[in-house]
């Protein structure tokens, strides 16, 4: 008998994607994950700073050393120019990601003059946002391996480890945020982004845009403050 | 005692009966993954208290060799990382699982696949940490592996490797657990669920996830820090290098106190839903003790450094750190009051559940004060390292999150099988555990007063301390035999059990609403919340007089839901009289199919598991390279890797469920 009284009743009473907030789950997983990630990369940049000038040979960050040893001369290792300019291509990746999303959620509307289509074409900003980030990662690996050859490596002394691990993590996350990137573009071009893909986007977005607010605290501390 | 179960109610599904191995390798059922976690943990209860029986059998009398120093190390480190991060945390993550979606009135978690992950890979990591003890290869550099003792240098072999990538794979974990129940519990209530009407325990399942996804990363940093000393030779610990050697126990500790607090609110949860049932009153104070929970979670982030007392911080350091934590007794002290006057003036029945509740009160208490004692640094010189400590966070967490969990045991056992546990065997067990518990610990208080240092494997006579020992060891022995009684309680019941029907305790809460076990789509319509305690509003609506209501239905949610009550199973308020399950009526009723009603259900599916698989796999490549095999390290990592990779492609590109709109079209 009850049985009979169920199954009459629309099943669903509270709609499938009825959620408490009216958020998608999505994006509150993503913020909880922000959140969480933001300790990763507050314990790593502290151990940078507590070590910062706890290193009892060179090379150092900001300033020369002569190896007592042998008399060799260090150049200070960050090289600021090289970094800002680096710097500068991840800040304008954020920018072809927010575009990205646009044209994503926009892509139902009528698209008239050149400049519509342009700006409107997914596929465009994706690419851009993921070609920006592998010229990021591609100034990364130029100026590790650059590093090395001046004579830091990772095992060289405290600085070298805290500061190749800390941008060494930053580095794989913005490795990461690429793929991401990839796939959807990948995705793309399959069967096209729409309006309904807008939540994916946006996800990766914040994720991206939270990888580069990380590389801006990493090049003041790291970077500008000696 | 509550009412037993009449023999009219229908049978409960059992989980292990007629679907195969694949059902549970390939399971999405918050429910069916909270019985895997129970069981887990429950084997490794067994296994971290073989240790600790161990342990005492070699402190039983001075001067004992039946383990050496070495083995000696293995087991006391192996106790501690067992107890902590494979039985206590997986144990509240079995009540997380089975509980949170029931409480708040979901069909699941947030994420299911995500939370079968977790699952795999506490499983796979537990196994990957334990398994070395049988290769005398187990972890011995102590639960919190201070670096630099566990660098290369001082630890060279693989124990501490095992330890370390162990460590990484568990938090990996629980922080996967962590996203997907804080998603749950801000996303999933059911209309009405109002923040201030969560049941205690998911709140402080709430304040817990936060604790874990903020505390995990710092030790993952501080373990990355380790395995990359020992892997690549980074110089993050090498004191020559000019590391600082307090850098491991601030990070490890600023996770660690967070950790003792994700350990005990869980089993503090259990307890304020454990009481109100049995005082047949509402808990005391309900939003305070909100407050309080929320308070240790908050202030847990502020005390880390009273672990480091003795390492010479200085008098301002330790006095902050003396004060916070002085600080942090007031909302503990608060809760433990709460519970005191909840009991105060109802009518308090003695169940094993609420007898273990009880126990928890007042052995956290003692553990409580013996913690303060040692927040003041000058007591704590003498104290620290000592088997005073040994004896406090045993009260804390034996006597405060063990006692928690079997108390949670003994009173979710229904839900989680449909059977209740035996009370006569239950008493057994409690009195037994109290006694032997108190037996083993309370005498580590003289003997640590006395001078003993923790962690030595054996100690010369006459120094006062061999009769404590002895005492110790025959409170452990206790225990054992209490544990063992227990597990029998457990496994005849699962299977002989009286049965239990929904309710057996009268409870308030809304997942004593539906059929014990749940069926697989727990809430047959979502209800609407209007208390509190929204099943004693339709059962005895004079225990929750005082309680704020809202009759009406909430204005605040739109959604019109099927019905102003909390049960299902009987036809719908307004329409027949019966409100309350079958067991009330008496009749024997069928509960309805997921496909009868129309509700989608997850796929079964194994890429959750293979996910996990590939990463245990991947870093396990990593010890080969310190037993000189680099082609085998490579290749393991390699395979792990694109297992890992394949499969989390595999599951992102497949679809949770059937598609709603097509579920409906067929009925």
């Amino acid at each position: 008998m009850a049985t009979t009284a169920l199954s009459a009743i629309p099943s669903s009473d509270v709609g499938h994607g009825y959620t408490t907030t009216g958020l998608p789950h999505r994006k509150v997983a993503i913020w909880a994950f922000i959140g969480s990630e933001c300790m990763l990369f507050a314990s790593l940049i502290s151990t940078y700073l507590i070590y910062k000038g706890r290193s009892v040979r060179g090379p150092f960050p900001h300033e020369p050393w002569t190896d007592p040893s042998t008399g060799h001369v260090y150049k200070a290792i960050l090289n600021i120019p090289v970094t800002s300019c680096s710097t500068f291509v991840l800040l304008m990746s954020s920018l072809a990601m927010v575009l990205a999303l646009a044209a994503v959620e926009n892509r139902d509307k009528p698209k008239v003059t050149l400049g519509d289509r342009i700006l409107g074409s997914s596929r465009l900003w994706l690419f851009m946002t993921a070609v920006l980030g592998a010229t990021f990662l591609g100034f990364q690996a130029f100026e590790f391996t650059s590093f090395v050859h001046e004579g830091l490596s990772i095992r060289t002394n405290l600085f070298g480890s805290s500061f190749f691990t800390l941008t060494g993590f930053h580095g794989a996350h913005v490795t990461a945020g690429v793929i991401w990137l990839l796939t959807m573009l990948a995705i793309d071009f399959k069967r096209g982004l729409g309006p309904k893909d807008a939540l994916n986007v946006d996800i990766m977005a914040l994720y991206w845009h939270f990888v580069d607010v990380v590389w801006i605290a990493i090049f003041t501390l790291v970077y500008l403050i000696k | 005692m509550a009412t037993t179960a009449a023999p009219t109610f229908a049978a409960p599904a059992d989980y292990a009966v007629g679907e195969g191995w694949r059902s549970w390798l390939g399971t999405t059922d918050h429910k069916k993954i909270g019985y895997l976690y129970f069981f887990t943990a429950l084997f490794f209860l067994m296994f971290g208290g073989a240790e600790a029986e161990l342990i005492r059998w070699q402190l039983r009398a001075p001067n004992q060799h039946f383990l050496s120093a070495e083995t000696y190390n293995q087991i006391f480190t192996m106790h501690g990382t067992t107890m902590i991060f494979l039985v206590v945390m997986p144990m509240s993550a079995a009540f997380f699982n089975l509980l949170i979606p029931l409480q708040i009135g979901a069909r699941d978690v947030a994420f299911p696949r995500l939370n079968a992950f977790s699952y795999w890979v506490y499983l796979l990591g537990a196994i990957f940490i334990s398994a070395p003890i049988f290769f005398n290869a187990a972890p011995n550099g102590g639960w919190f592996g201070y670096a630099p003792l566990t660098t290369t240098t001082y630890s060279p072999g693989l124990n501490i490797d095992f330890w370390a990538l162990g460590l990484q794979i568990l938090g990996i974990s629980s922080l996967a657990a962590g996203f997907n129940f804080i998603t749950t519990i801000i996303n999933m209530r059911a209309p009405g669920m109002n923040l201030m009407r969560m049941p205690m325990f998911t709140w402080m399942a709430f304040v817990v996830q936060f604790l874990i996804i903020l505390a995990f990363p710092v030790i993952t940093i501080a373990v990355v820090f380790l395995v990359f000393d020992r892997f690549f030779g980074t110089n993050f610990y090498e004191i020559s290098a000019g590391a600082d050697p307090l850098l491991w126990q601030h990070l490890f500790w600023v996770f660690g106190h967070p950790e003792v607090y994700i350990l005990v609110l869980p089993a503090f949860g259990l307890v304020s839903e454990v009481l109100p049932t049995f005082s047949r009153k509402p808990l005391f104070g309900y939003p305070v003790m909100v407050y309080s929970g929320i308070l240790i979670g908050v202030l847990g982030f502020g005390v880390w450094a009273h672990h480091m007392f003795a390492v010479g911080m200085g008098p301002i350091a330790d006095t902050v750190f003396g004060v916070t934590t002085m600080l942090i007794a007031i909302p503990t002290g608060v809760k433990i009051f709460n519970w005191i006057f909840t009991m105060w003036g109802g009518s308090v029945q003695f169940t094993t559940a609420s007898m273990f509740a009880i126990g928890l009160v007042g052995m956290f208490t003692i553990g409580g004060i013996s913690g303060i004692m040692h927040s003041s640094p000058p007591a704590d010189l003498q104290q620290t390292d000592t088997y005073f400590i040994v004896a406090h966070f045993h009260y804390v967490l034996f006597g405060g999150s063990l006692m928690g969990l079997f108390a949670g045991i003994y009173y979710y056992f229904p839900k989680l099988t449909g059977r209740l546990l035996d009370e006569g065997l239950g008493r057994w067990h409690f009195w037994l555990n109290l006694l032997g518990s108190n037996l083993a610990f309370f005498p580590m208080h003289f003997s640590g007063m006395l001078g003993m240092p923790r962690r030595v494997y054996t100690y010369d006579a006459n120094q006062g301390w061999d009769t404590f020992n002895m005492l110790s060891t025959i409170g452990a022995i206790t225990v054992g035999v209490a544990s063992l009684i227990m597990v029998a309680n457990i496994l005849i019941s699962r299977k002989r059990g009286a049965l239990a029907g929904n309710d057996p305790w009268g409870a308030g809460t809304l997942e004593w609403s539906i059929p014990s076990p749940p069926p697989v789509y727990n809430f047959a319509y979502i209800p609407r919340v209007t208390s509190r305690y929204p099943m004693w509003d339709l059962t005895s609506p004079q225990l929750t007089a005082e309680v704020p209501h809202t009759r009406a239905g909430d204005k605040s949610v739109e959604i019109d839901v099927a019905g102003i009550d909390a049960g299902h199973v009987g036809p719908r308020p307004g329409g027949a009289s019966v409100r309350r399950g079958a067991g009330a009526a008496g009749a024997s009723v069928r509960v309805p199919t997921a496909d009868e009603l129309g509700i989608p259900i997850p796929y079964t599916t194994l890429k959750p598991f293979f996910t996990a698989l590939g990463l245990t796999i991947m870093l396990s490549g990593l010890p080969f390279a310190h037993a000189d095999k680099p082609a085998i390290e490579y290749t393991v990592m390699f395979v792990g890797a694109c297992m890992l990779v394949g499969s989390l492609y595999w599951w992102l590109t497949t679809p949770l469920e059937p598609e709603v709109a097509h579920a409906e079209h067929t009925h």
